[in-house]
């Protein structure tokens, strides 16, 4: 496959997924905000918002105080913060044209049809009218995305390198999840306020009713942190994610990725058989400090090893 | 319609059935088939729009219908002007007795903007250069066609031909079941056949690569929808480069050889070192492996020598040249401004004739005289005076009409036809080609980027 072919793909996959990270941050933001809280709480779910995206310079820039429509709007429809929901999903589309004729017809007709509706929606007025609504909208796009590769698209590179940009991406947005909501953790014995949070989180990564499942107990830190970081049959924890993208990895092995596939191993082992008092003990801010930076390594080597065209 | 009025038979059927449609069901199979045209967006980028718009090219529900007759009629006359074509350019770049014979003055191939020194002497594979053709065609009369235009450098239009009929089949497949029309969906097969049959000498399993401009040129599109249907690689130049006398693609796995490049670029992008050095779309050094004969390069370098319009006017002689045969297919009759007697009689009939430039293309640059005001016909007479040699001139009865749906209804507008004629080993062709229409009232430019829409193209079989 031409490198330049496999670098769309990476691209297309990788933005759907962050557009879809976005929207599932965003939501459980606005559900959480329907609860009783002060000002200044809500301020700090917002900010904290930003942060995890690394976000809070370019919002400060357009805006003076962080309220939820501000922040919203910022995230979401506005072309010029390139992590937006409106930025993802043309880059996504733009990706996908640039090899339409590397995809089914299936796919690339869901990359369009997203593209196109996204516009209506935000011209008609849903955000505002019904956030959640929009958002449920885009995470159903993405889950009809890798729907339809997966059943439609030849099982051969094309396919790995969509997956490898999906979980690649969703790794480090789990990875900055965990991180925020750990750090942000309310001080004191609320466990009232405690439930909410962890509840919040869980949602977020779609985990909730998980949790329940594999735990059948009270919500404790410890655990969230163990499901969302070391549990293989958690699609979005981190060890999942590494599951696939060593596989792929593997697949599209070629003269140069070797490197790239030890790095990405070490760190899967490290998950595998890593245990949560461990990472506890070591700091749950360092190790995940440190897995994104690795996360993001991981990126550049793919991008270096098989997507930049080399020169002869 | 024929001549009197009545509907022809061979399009008999079909107005029966039209007669029984209301207009709205017209009208919602119509959205029915703008959307999904979106949807697949199967759209054109309009240059000196904004950059990046996109535009559904109209899309009419009537067919065009063509008798199985008249059709082999058309085949025998395409076959024939290709092949006379490709002789006739392979002569230019070698021997040249065309010249010598005196029938094609020389100064109309060395004054040729396309005519390219650099081919020169070079034999390219099975002798071909204009592997894919598309040859614009006027029918005046029962049996009667005129050739518009030969197209030998980069045709496009044949993704709408494969998608119209597509959507048509999708719209009303009770029409396929009541008519037999010719099936065209194995173009892509006979163009992936056509070109492995022209790889350079000893390659046993060609590469065979598209090659495009990129995603932001009006006809992407269609190279995308081309390459996937050929099952292969759509490649940009920063994808190709030259090295040990080879042009290779950088793949994920390395570089691998390629063999055959379905170009769809112009010449001069084709490579910096050769053409224009301010190229970024071509491939550095890609000439030099192209003259050596280890890449074919379809369609070759040099072919527009023969579809300018100053050599339109000699191609039927052409045919009696090579081929020692009458021409199947007319010509328009066409004055060549260059020529004093011509140009007279062009400036005293400007309101009755289209006058268009002799490198011209896309519809730009031309004059249609019935369809102008007095002011646009002194301003081309201005032009003509100052540069007679750069304009050629043809009567307009040529253009043939078709029941076609517009705002009120059903009403005559003008069409033409582009089939697309495969070279290598062998010629072929799928029965029938784009079919386009212009939609404006007494518009007789059918060109897309001017407004034109398309319509399926029914050849009936026997």
């Amino acid at each position: 496959m031409l490198s330049r072919t496999a670098d769309h793909l990476f691209w297309m996959a990788r933005y759907t997924e962050r557009a879809e990270n976005t929207a599932r941050m965003l939501d459980v933001n606005v559900q959480t905000a329907l609860l009783p809280q002060s000002e200044d709480a809500a301020r700090q779910a917002w900010r904290a918002m930003l942060g995890i995206s690394e976000l809070q310079q370019a919002y400060d820039r357009k805006h003076e105080s962080v309220t939820q429509r501000d922040v919203i709007e910022f995230m979401v429809c506005d072309p010029s913060n390139p992590s937006s929901i409106i930025a993802c999903l043309t880059e996504a589309r733009e990706n996908a044209r640039a090899v339409r004729g590397t995809l089914t017809t299936e796919v690339w007709e869901v990359q369009n049809q997203t593209y196109l509706d996204l516009r209506r929606r935000l011209h008609g007025g849903q955000l505002r009218a019904d956030p959640s609504q929009f958002f449920e909208w885009v995470k159903y796009r993405s889950h009809l995305s890798r729907g339809v590769t997966l059943g439609t698209m030849l099982h051969d590179e094309a396919v790995h390198f969509m997956r490898l940009g999906t979980f690649l991406e969703r790794a480090d947005n789990t990875a900055r999840i965990l991180d925020v909501k750990f750090h942000g953790t309310p001080e004191g014995t609320d466990a009232r306020r405690d439930f909410y949070h962890w509840a919040a989180l869980l949602r977020s990564v779609s985990a909730f009713e998980i949790y329940r499942k594999v735990y059948r107990d009270v919500i404790t830190p410890a655990r969230v942190a163990e499901l969302l970081m070391l549990r293989a049959d958690m699609p979005r924890s981190l060890l999942a994610c590494l599951d696939e993208v060593v596989e792929n990895l593997r697949e599209v092995r070629n003269d140069v990725s070797s490197e790239t596939e030890r790095l990405a191993g070490q760190l899967h082992a490290e998950l595998r058989f890593g245990r949560i008092d461990d990472i506890l003990a070591r700091g749950l801010h360092d190790t995940l400090t440190q897995f994104l930076q690795r996360i993001y390594e991981l990126g550049n080597r793919v991008s270096r090893d098989f997507l930049v065209p080399l020169a002869a | 319609m024929s001549a009197d009025g009545r509907v022809r038979p061979h399009y008999r059927e079909f107005a029966q059935w039209l007669a029984q449609q209301t207009p709205d069901a017209i009208e919602r199979k119509r959205a029915e088939a703008d959307l999904a045209f979106r949807r697949v967006g199967i759209t054109f980028a309009v240059y000196g729009d904004n950059a990046g718009t996109e535009r559904l090219i109209p899309f009419d529900m009537i067919p065009r219908i063509i008798p199985a007759d008249e059709w082999s009629l058309l085949q025998r006359g395409l076959e024939q002007r290709v092949r006379a074509l490709n002789m006739f350019i392979d002569d230019i770049y070698h021997e040249q007795h065309i010249i010598r014979a005196g029938v094609v003055p020389a100064e109309q191939i060395y004054r040729n903007a396309q005519y390219r020194p650099e081919m020169q002497g070079i034999r390219v594979a099975s002798d071909i250069y204009a592997h894919i053709a598309g040859i614009d065609i006027v029918r005046a009369g029962a049996g009667e066609f005129y050739v518009l235009e030969d197209n030998l450098r980069v045709p496009s239009g044949v993704s709408y031909m494969l998608e119209d009929r597509k959507m048509m089949m999708r719209l009303y497949p009770e029409l396929f079941a009541s008519h037999k029309v010719a099936p065209v969906e194995h173009y892509p097969d006979l163009l992936l056949d056509n070109l492995r049959s022209v790889a350079p000498v000893g390659v046993i399993d060609p590469t065979v690569v598209v090659m495009t401009p990129g995603m932001y040129n009006s006809a992407y599109f269609e190279h995308a929808f081309l390459a996937q249907q050929m099952g292969v690689e759509l490649v940009e130049g920063k994808d190709l480069f030259v090295n040990n006398n080879a042009v290779w693609m950088r793949t994920t796995r390395g570089p691998k050889r390629v063999d055959v490049i379905y170009r769809r670029l112009d010449d001069d992008f084709l490579d910096p070192l050769a053409f224009r050095a301010d190229s970024a779309l071509g491939v550095p050094g890609l000439l030099s492996v192209y003259r050596a004969g280890r890449v074919t390069l379809a369609n070759a370098i040099g072919t527009g020598v023969a579809d300018d319009k100053s050599i339109y006017p000699y191609v039927p002689a052409i045919i009696r040249f090579y081929l020692s045969e009458e021409p199947v297919l007319n010509n328009v009759p066409t004055y060549q401004c260059r020529h004093a007697k011509e140009l007279d009689y062009t400036l005293a009939n400007l309101a009755q004739l289209v006058v268009k430039e002799v490198h011209g293309a896309g519809g730009y640059g031309m004059l249609v005289g019935p369809a102008s005001s007095a002011r646009e016909i002194e301003d081309f007479r201005a032009r003509l005076l100052a540069r007679p040699d750069g304009y050629i001139a043809q009567p307009t009865l040529a253009l043939s009409n078709c029941p076609t749906f517009v705002e009120n209804g059903v009403a005559p507008r003008h069409i033409d036809l582009r089939p697309f004629v495969l070279s290598g080993k062998t010629i072929s062709m799928v029965p029938g080609g784009l079919t386009r229409v212009a939609l404006r009232e007494g518009s007789l430019v059918v060109n897309s980027s001017q407004g034109g829409g398309t319509k399926d193209t029914w050849v009936l079989e026997q």
